[in-house]
């Protein structure tokens, strides 16, 4: 941004009233500037920067709210953090759910290219499918508990419904969702490998479908649409003079004008996934079952409020922390080629 | 002419598809709201026989209009405390010089990085040590300090021509009259956008009412919902009334503010 001087309109006025422009050349504005930020930097410096610094400090104590007396233990908690499996068994379990990610990037993109073409009453189209993400909390989650209810649950009902209808023999037992701990990758909730026995649908697959549903036709939706609408018509015109297909066009022309938003919803999503299903683990699971849905913001919640082990809590929440830092640096170097915007 | 009708009904058969997936959920909740208990289990979404009566049940069983309060109290303050200190900020950075700005600015972009979790503690910490633990104040202060706000807002206000501000301030206005005057009703989608998020975030919130509250006239919507479907969980048509209830409000504000949203959203990501 460059300093507005001389350029401006009322700097031309006065040239033209052959006035003098003001002695001062360069403004500063400090006074007045601290004066705006300073209900903001209060509770900037209160409820963000002061607790940022306060919990890395008790990440090194024993602080634990039963107790009366805090201990510096160094780095004990991050030992005891490393060491203990299911740590890394939740680190897993957070993992698992980003996977709805690039499914959810995938499909807001495809909606937002439906909902570009030139076709009368899509507006009607983007407003029904923004609902689940404007409405997302506490109820919604309710809902798809008794959604996906094994026995009484609409989901299972169809998909028994389907099954029959295919001709297919029912011997298959229907997914017992949010009770099992089968998931779509087979991984076993103690050893954390492969194992044919998990292969299934369980918890983790109810909520990361639930999540893609919610977030599908969002704000990612919304942002593609913005992108796309801004796609020169010179390229897409040049690219169907050429012949291209359809594909092709996409291919070539669309999708690398839509690199920087991709980049922007890639990166903003690795920061939510990292710190996300505490709402759904407290609402619908407790974390179960066998902890198969305990992400490491439940993890800490757990530790913190249920176990009272705030020092603990607090280390893991800066292992939390160190991830989301990692992840959103390496995405900015190995990403960033077309995007920025700061 | 054949071709692209076709691509058209393509176009609207997989929107309709997805649209019906969106709203197949919906539809269900609202259908089983209205249903008698026995009635809950059966696999028929059409009710048997229709019970307006729940939604009454609902405020019978448990202080359901005073959980519709506390949220849209608590919101309501967050959203007007959130606008003010974010509107303020955001023209300090966007539209006065001073050394070291930009560095400012970068510092509260960073904190958007930093998980919930991270502040979470200490904060309950802080609010447990001011003695504010179990209280509105407790709820709305600590929420009422965006640096999205901020970054949203400056993003608005660098859209306003700056000569704006210097003909006002040769004309010798102050730097509050440049901002009541002229940028903040500039800014106005800007700052509806922002409030209609704040509000809806914060109607909704769960996590930190969950920690706060400990006194049952306090619970929000959320914290309260949770609690009933907790209890009483096998009324499936009541838990259902009270969802279809709790999502009255974010629907309104859907339908009366979707012009600034879609905007809002846009401005919120792009470079600026």
């Amino acid at each position: 941004m460059s300093p507005a001087r001389d350029s401006t309109l009322a700097a031309k006025t006065r040239v033209a009233i052959g006035e003098r422009p003001p002695r001062r050349r360069k403004r500063n504005d400090l006074i007045p500037a601290l004066l705006f930020l300073l209900p903001n930097l209060f509770g900037f410096a209160l409820f963000t920067v002061g607790p940022v610094g306060f919990s890395l400090l008790a990440s090194f104590t024993d602080w634990n709210l039963t107790q009366p007396k805090v201990r510096w233990v160094a780095l004990e908690n991050f030992g005891g953090m490393l060491g203990n499996h299911a740590f890394w068994v939740y680190l897993v379990n957070t993992l698992y759910f980003m996977l709805g990610m690039p499914i959810a990037i995938v499909g807001s993109l495809a909606l937002a290219l439906l909902l570009n073409q030139k076709a009368r009453g899509l507006v009607a189209f983007r407003t029904l499918l923004y609902l689940p993400s404007f409405t997302a909390g506490v109820a919604l989650m309710i809902l798809w508990k008794a959604l996906y209810n094994p026995d009484f649950g609409p989901i299972n009902y169809a998909i028994g419904a389907a099954l029959d209808l295919l001709g297919l023999a029912r011997d298959v037992s229907l997914p017992q969702w949010l009770n099992a701990t089968q998931n779509m990758l087979g991984i076993d909730p103690e050893t954390v490998r492969f194992s044919r026995a998990q292969v299934g649908l369980g918890a983790r697959d109810a909520l990361l479908w639930m999540g893609v549903w919610t977030a599908v036709g969002g704000g990612n939706m919304l942002l593609y649409l913005a992108a796309l609408a801004n796609v020169p018509e010179e390229l897409t015109e040049a690219a169907e003079l050429d012949g291209a297909g359809s594909w092709a066009k996409f291919r070539s022309v669309v999708w690398p004008q839509l690199a920087p938003t991709t980049f922007f919803i890639v990166v903003m999503s690795c920061i939510g996934g990292f710190q996300g299903g505490f709402d759904q683990a407290r609402i619908m699971t407790n974390g179960g079952p066998a902890g198969t849905t305990t992400t490491l913001a439940f993890h800490i919640y757990q530790k913190a409020f249920e176990e009272f082990q705030m020092g603990y809590a607090s280390a893991v929440s800066w292992a939390l922390f160190a991830l989301v830092f990692l992840v959103t640096v390496a995405n900015w170097r190995f990403g960033n080629r077309a995007g920025d915007w700061e | 002419m054949n071709l692209r009708f076709h691509r058209a009904m393509l176009v609207y058969l997989l929107l309709l598809l997805a649209a019906a997936t969106t709203l197949v959920p919906f539809v269900w909740m609202a259908l089983t709201s209205f249903k008698p208990l026995a009635d809950v289990e059966s696999i028929n979404p059409w009710p048997k026989v229709w019970m307006p009566d729940n939604y009454a049940q609902v405020f019978s069983q448990i202080p359901f209009a005073r959980y519709y309060l506390n949220s849209v109290l608590i919101a309501g303050w967050v959203t007007f405390l959130t606008v003010v200190t974010s509107a303020m900020a955001a023209f300090a950075f966007a539209r006065l010089e001073w050394p070291g700005r930009n560095h400012v600015f970068r510092l509260y972009l960073a904190t958007l990085m930093v998980p919930g979790v991270v502040t979470l503690i200490p904060s309950f910490a802080l609010m447990v040590h001011l003695r504010l633990l179990d209280t509105y104040t407790g709820m709305i202060v600590p929420a009422s300090f965006s640096a999205f706000g901020t970054f949203l807002l400056r993003q608005f206000m660098l859209t306003i021509p700056k000569a704006l501000d210097e003909a006002s301030l040769i004309d010798g206005a102050s730097s509050w009259r440049v901002f009541t005057d002229v940028v903040l009703p500039l800014a106005r989608p800007g700052v509806i956008t922002l409030a209609i998020f704040t509000f809806l975030g914060n109607y909704g919130s769960f996590l930190w009412p969950l920690v706060m509250v400990k006194s049952g006239h306090l619970r929000t919507l959320p914290v309260g919902m949770l609690f009933f479907d907790g209890m009483y969980g096998r009324q499936t048509n009541l838990i259902m009334a009270a969802s279809v209830m709790s999502l009255v409000p974010p629907m309104l504000l859907f339908i009366a503010g979707q012009k600034y949203l879609v905007r809002g959203i846009q401005l919120g990501a792009v470079k600026g």
